[in-house]
């Protein structure tokens, strides 16, 4: 559909934000999706989140893999910088990005694919390092590109389009996040913006590895009968823990839910999360008890979303290497190169 | 007769590995040193920990040949698993130091060379109680012999000796009386000193003795370099930690913050990628691997070749194919390295002939990829990266600027500038890049392995894609005049012969060309520093009727590149390969090029019979 130019021009009362900037200040190039994918749904979830947030598109970085998720960066934030890297290395490459720059916004979007078969030890490894991003997975469990291969998130059981069922086991990327020590794990649908907004929202200003499973249905090879990932069977097993209410640190905390439903979660840089309890037992702050409750309810083909783990001082790769504040990439001569007095004291001590 | 030299023999040590013999053995070699006689230490080793035979061979040359010799005029023969090939090494005429505690039969030994037994094991067993110290000790106590048979300056040794251990006096002492006991066995038991003789000279100047390795890591530093992302692998590993020791030193800011980043990374395909968004990203980052290595990163090379981001790779390389020799030299990832990755594509490479030359190219290679926005590979080997080599001391110029390349300002575009990505807007096949966050609404692209046009939008239109090549092609053509240019260096009389090497080959390749041309036969030499091949590499070979190629690996692929890449008919390249995974020698040069050139002379059969 890249044939078709996008419109420039927009209602004049379109809704701006603190910047000024409205909603097509985020948008990108018309996707080639196909219509109605579930991935659509993500891309306008973050234009979305992103323009609440009044963030400066040009200070996100989008870094993706391949396949049919990893288009999507070009289709949001257009005066952002993109790259469409290596199939399953997105984690690698926006690692050395943030290393580069610490003051951009990390976005890295990824499939499952992408991520749970060529690169699952990236995404593994970037998650035990505590790079500060917000990595989305649009997790449809299917080859889409390739034209309806199971992924490795298909799970056991479920029947391919061809009707084939999947005899291999599912790996939970949610779970491997939260065994990994990502301090910011949630699980989202593509078809409750609702819920997946706030949570965009809050694994942005989260400083640290924020991981963010959206199931998003894959209406050309895996939206059928007998497909765990379809709109249908998500929404019959979408068991939500929790709804965040997202408020910055400026806005005044407003609260009128009723008592004891509502927890109030501070993050580091200042922001708060309201969350609203939809299970009363759950604890977004016990890494062993959410593994827990999620593979309980996998096991029962419940799939649990909400925002299921948040470490409140979480901590970043940066401030494991204890690197310098400036961002790397603006440092010149001046700071880098030490200079021929100390070469030749080098010198002298290896005669 | 028992051969008689001085300051001019090799002596081979034979160890086993993890006993602690390294650093008595490089004590020696920095005594020698210290005496001012050149030395070429090379550690000879095994891919294993602890049991397996290490040796570690010491040629001293006053008139400072470098290069790996061959042979062994004294051998210090010190682990029994390896006794008969040690042995049956030694040159007629030469030394075997031994350790002479437990009577050994007479067959064990040779007639044609001197045979010196000193009871290490008995003397240690005297001396120290603790197992662990008996181990450790009997090193400095065969040093200490050594330097009675070889009539060392011991005050030399006590000095090193006294700054390794110093503010630890205890240590000092201990090793000096160990130094002591070899020494004064051999003074009171035996005559020395031996043929083999160390006398003061004055043979090594101001230069300095670096492992390859080191100085690649300190041309990081002054280039620039912030990101280091590695994996662990034979013989490159040293190269990052001396990054991080070096950081460590000249990097930390006033309130001990880190002015880099180093990520030891889960594998070399995380590694090459780290430096890939680090260098799309604006900021110099590198990797250090070998050939494996190489393997692994080939698809990410692509990417990086074609989406055009500045990367440096230091490949220390190792025999192959698959591990191959780890712990062996060869010049082997030629080939994979220049046309690494599926698809057309074509590296910068660089050729160091020993450390200081790393350091000087380790640290141009950050500049040559920024300009270029491309990866370039630093060519080490084994023989440069793991062993000390005396070399001229590493020089700056604090005049100098980093060449950040073509890099579009937010000033700039402000102005109008027309970015395009790809645009070649100064001819030269180099188009401007800008990094992520310059500016609010200009100069941001999408950066895609896929095809794209002049602006970076995706296309798989034909032509756009055949222009984004070709355009390629101009930046590798705008390359070959900013890479380090060949050195040609011509024989003293006129000939129809040349020679072409590179890297580490250098050393021995000075020595065989004194060899030849004492047996009168003549060579012009050109030796290559980079890829792609400077106009003159054509040129000499034109210039030559015919033109060796010496290279350390089995399929000529320095050759195979000059065919490719130079359009020379390959009979005229006439190939000299040593790929055994020892390091090559000057008498391999020079017998095997004497050969051909013997071969060449042959007076044809007809001219014979007419």
């Amino acid at each position: 559909m890249t044939y078709i130019v996008k419109p420039k021009f927009h209602h004049p009362e379109l809704p701006k934000n603190r910047l000024g900037y409205t909603h097509r200040d985020y948008e990108g190039k018309i996707s080639t999706l196909c219509a109605g994918c579930g991935h659509d749904s993500i891309t306008a979830a973050i234009i979305e989140a992103c323009f609440e947030l009044s963030i400066e598109p040009h200070r996100v970085a989008k870094i993706s893999g391949i396949g049919c998720s990893s288009k999507t960066p070009d289709y949001f934030l257009g005066n952002s910088h993109g790259f469409n890297s290596v199939h399953g290395r997105m984690p690698s490459v926006l690692t050395g990005a943030n290393l580069a720059n610490r003051d951009l916004i990390y976005l890295g979007v990824s499939g499952d694919g992408d991520s749970a078969s060529i690169g699952l030890g990236q995404f593994a490894h970037c998650m035990r390092r505590g790079v500060n991003l917000v990595y989305v997975v649009e997790n449809n469990g299917v080859y889409g590109l390739t034209k309806g291969q199971f992924s490795a998130t298909a799970d056991r059981g479920s029947k391919s389009k061809r009707g084939v069922t999947n005899t291999d086991n599912a790996i939970d990327m949610v779970g491997i996040a939260l065994q990994l020590g990502a301090s910011f794990v949630a699980r989202s649908f593509s078809g409750d913006k609702k819920q997946l907004v706030p949570i965009i929202k809050a694994a942005i200003e989260h400083q640290g590895a924020a991981f963010i499973d959206v199931i998003s249905p894959c209406v050309a090879f895996n939206n059928h009968a007998g497909s765990t990932k379809s709109f249908d069977y998500v929404r019959e097993h979408n068991e939500a823990v929790n709804f965040l209410d997202f408020m910055t640190g400026r806005a005044p905390i407003h609260v009128d839910y009723a008592p004891g439903t509502v927890e109030m979660v501070e993050q580091h840089d200042g922001t708060t999360l309201a969350l609203r309890k939809l299970d009363a037992e759950y604890d977004v702050h016990d890494r062993l008890a959410a593994m827990s409750f999620i593979a309980q309810h996998a096991s029962q083909g419940q799939i649990v979303t909400g925002l299921l783990y948040v470490e409140q001082d979480a901590s970043d790769l940066h401030g494991h290497l204890n690197t310098v504040a400036a961002p790397l990439n603006s440092l010149g001569e001046k700071e880098l190169c030490p200079g021929s007095a100390a070469l030749n004291a080098i010198n002298a001590g290896l005669r | 007769m028992p051969i008689q030299s001085v300051n001019d023999f090799v002596v081979r040590f034979a160890n086993v590995n993890g006993s602690g013999s390294a650093s008595a053995n490089e004590l020696f070699a920095r005594a020698v040193l210290r005496m001012g006689i050149p030395v070429a230490p090379r550690n000879i080793f095994p891919s294993n920990i602890q049991g397996l035979p290490t040796w570690y061979e010491v040629r001293i040359s006053e008139s400072g040949y470098l290069g790996a010799r061959g042979g062994t005029d004294l051998m210090v023969a010190m682990n029994p698993q390896t006794w008969d090939k040690d042995v049956g090494g030694i040159e007629p005429g030469g030394y075997l130091l031994y350790d002479s505690t437990k009577p050994m039969p007479k067959t064990k030994f040779r007639e044609d060379i001197t045979v010196i037994g000193v009871p290490f094991t008995a003397i240690c067993n005297r001396e120290y109680t603790d197992p662990r110290q008996r181990q450790l000790f009997k090193n400095i106590i065969y040093i200490g012999a050594l330097s009675a048979l070889l009539d060392m300056d011991v005050a030399a040794i006590e000095r090193l000796i006294a700054e390794q251990y110093k503010g630890k006096e205890k240590l000092f002492d201990a090793n000096r009386r160990a130094l002591h006991l070899g020494r004064d066995w051999v003074m009171m038991n035996m005559e020395h000193p031996i043929g083999l003789r160390l006398k003061r000279a004055n043979a090594v100047g101001d230069r300095i003795f670096i492992e390859g390795n080191a100085a690649a890591a300190l041309g990081a530093v002054y280039g620039g370099a912030t990101i280091c992302a590695w994996y662990p692998i034979t013989p490159s590993s040293s190269l990052a930690e001396a990054f991080n020791r070096y950081c460590r030193r000249l990097r930390v800011n006033d309130s001990k913050e880190n002015k880099f980043a180093i990520v030891q990374a889960e594998d070399e395909l995380a590694s090459i990628g780290i430096v890939i968004g680090a260098g799309w990203n604006g900021a110099r980052a590198f990797t250090a691997t070998s050939g494996p290595g190489i393997s692994l990163m080939q698809e990410f090379l692509g990417l990086a070749y074609f989406s055009e981001i500045p990367a440096v790779i230091f490949d220390v390389q190792r025999a192959g194919p698959s591990t191959g020799m780890p712990t062996r030299t060869q010049q082997t990832d030629i080939i994979s390295c220049a046309y690494a990755s599926h698809g057309d594509t074509k590296h910068i490479l660089l050729f160091p002939e020993d450390p200081a030359e790393t350091f000087d190219f380790g640290a141009a290679a950050f500049d040559l990829a920024d300009r270029l926005q491309t990866p370039v590979f630093v060519m080490m080997d084994l023989d440069i990266g793991m062993n000390h080599r005396l070399c001229r001391p590493l020089t700056w110029d604090d005049s100098r600027k980093y060449d950040r390349g073509k890099v579009m300002t937010a000033a700039a575009l402000e102005a109008g500038a027309d970015f395009g990505r790809y645009l070649d807007v100064d001819g030269d096949g180099i188009p401007y890049r800008t990094y992520p966050g310059t500016h609010s609404t200009k100069g941001s692209f999408f950066t895609r392995g896929t095809s794209r046009d002049r602006y970076a939008r995706y296309t798989e239109e034909g032509p756009a894609y055949a222009d984004n090549m070709q355009r390629l092609l101009r930046k590798f053509e705008t390359a070959k005049d900013l890479v380090p240019r060949p050195l040609q260096a011509n024989a003293e009389k006129p000939t129809k012969y040349g020679v072409i090497y590179f890297g580490s080959t250098s050393p021995a390749m000075d020595e065989a060309i004194e060899m030849l041309e004492s047996k009168g036969q003549y060579l012009d030499r050109l030796r290559v520093r980079a890829f792609p091949f400077h106009s003159s590499v054509t040129s000499f070979i034109a210039d030559h009727d015919f033109t060796f190629v010496v290279e350390q690996n089995r399929d000529g692929q320095l050759r195979s590149l000059v065919v490719n890449e130079c359009g020379v008919d390959p009979v005229r390249l006439v190939p000299i390969l040593h790929y055994d995974g020892t390091p090559i020698t000057a008498r391999f040069i020079a017998r095997a090029i004497g050969e051909h050139l013997d071969a060449f002379k042959v007076t044809p059969l007809r001219k014979v019979i007419s």
